[in-house]
């Protein structure tokens, strides 16, 4: 039997809300996943936020922003409802509920990874007009020593690296914008 | 190796809306330790009892309206291993060519029993199952006279972060194919595997039509190591 072939990516179009991020949106339905992805209670949150531009610089209001930061104490299943206290590591927004159609996530401040990656979030990206699944990381601009030693960072031409660099811009708030075309455009992941 | 044969291409000006939104410069290459990321897995409890039966998960006041259909399938990689514990999530149009969606201004009637939003895992074997009403042809904003095929949005979690695919589930024989630059986007070669087979055999007498969308997801290079 010959193997089978890949199935081709499509676009998410626009009108994926009610199925993907129902609660933020206000739809009746339930939502597996959200902004948060450590408790709310927990000590040391921060908050990572962002918005997304296209290459005219106009704010993209229709994307999809999955963030994933697996650590050593994520939990080995997601469960529905979450579990109080419990650190999930993967949140789920979409860009079209704030006024200035920005993404806010909290969690805690990453720890560098047993593979001696820098401080990072892994970013999944969907939104109508992409074809494919875009991926990329947030690491941040406050960690310059663990980035300096960072593989990935490193295999990046220095003028591109600071796009995947979040900046510091409140006592505990993080801005990482995405550039999808132009001056400043995101590096993003051939996966 | 096999990415750029199957997946459309991030710019295709057919398609307007990729024309300010697909990057410019090449992708990053990266190491295989991030390819091989785990993702979350989504436990049984995150599958609520209606789910799985679009035809039944948003009744108000009686049966939506439409053609019952019943979608099956497996989740593969590429070498055919089934792949477990896989999320789907699915959203569509109704009957009619109808999104919920707020943001849908397309003319057509919303159905008070018809959502369009479902999820479901798939078992140990890869397989997955649900009840839905086939979705209707609607009419969009890319170019004069535009309208997409029939299809069902399907979002998939594989267990690497190479697999997080997003797809569409379109239906055999469409006339719109040809006229569909979402659909044209994919290379000629791979465009079959969008569409799903209808299945005679697992039809359900006096009940629903069905129809089979097999999804294969990247398979691995090299074995992953567990962290
Ligand atoms: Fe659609």
């Amino acid at each position: 039997m010959n193997p089978p072939l890949l199935t081709p990516s499509q676009t998410v179009g626009p009108f994926f809300a009610y199925s993907l991020t129902a609660r933020q949106y206000g739809y009746d339905y339930s939502s597996l996943l959200d902004a948060h992805l450590a408790d709310t209670n927990r000590d040391k949150q921060i908050i990572l936020t962002g918005r997304i531009f296209d290459g005219a610089g106009n704010v993209v209001n229709d994307a999809v922003v999955e963030f994933w930061q697996p650590e050593p104490q994520h939990p080995d299943v997601i469960d529905y409802p979450r579990r109080p206290g419990t650190f999930r590591g993967f949140g789920r927004l979409g860009t079209g509920t704030t006024a200035d159609h920005s993404f806010t996530f909290t969690t805690f401040k990453p720890t560098a990874t047993v593979t001696g990656d820098a401080p990072h979030v892994n970013v999944i990206l969907m939104m109508r007009g992409s074809l494919r699944t875009l991926y990329t990381r947030l690491y941040f601009a406050d960690e310059p020593e663990a980035n300096a030693h960072d593989a990935l960072l490193n295999s990046i031409a220095s003028e591109r690296r600071t796009t995947l660099l979040a900046n510091q811009i409140g006592v505990d708030t993080y801005q990482f914008d995405i550039r999808l075309q132009g001056e400043n455009e995101t590096v993003f992941f051939d996966l | 190796m096999t990415a750029s044969a199957t997946h459309p291409p991030h710019l295709y000006p057919d398609y307007k809306s990729t024309i300010l939104r697909s990057p410019t410069q090449p992708l990053l290459l990266v190491p295989d330790h991030l390819r091989n990321l785990r993702l979350p897995v989504f436990g049984e409890s995150c599958l609520g009892e209606l789910d799985n039966d679009l035809t039944k998960n948003a009744r108000k006041n009686g049966e939506p309206i439409g053609e019952r259909i019943r979608v099956f399938g497996r989740v593969l990689d590429e070498s055919g291993r089934p792949i477990p514990n896989a999320l789907l999530e699915i959203w569509q149009a109704n009957a009619a060519g109808r999104y919920i969606h707020k943001a849908e201004i397309h003319d057509a009637p919303l159905d008070p029993n018809f959502l369009g939003a479902g999820r479901v895992l798939t078992n140990a074997e890869g397989h997955y199952s649900f009840y839905t009403i086939k979705p209707g042809a609607y009419p969009w904003g890319n170019h004069y006279n535009a309208w997409r095929p029939n299809h069902i949005h399907f979002s998939v979690f594989g267990h690497f972060l190479d697999q997080r695919l997003v797809t569409q589930m379109y239906f055999p024989g469409d006339p719109l194919f040809a006229y569909d630059p979402i659909f044209q986007s994919t290379p000629v070669q791979a465009r079959e595997r969008l569409i799903a087979q209808f299945r005679m055999e697992q039809t359900e007498a006096e009940f629903a039509l069905a129809y089979e969308f097999t999804i294969v997801l990247n398979g691995r290079t090299q074995t992953p190591f567990d962290r």
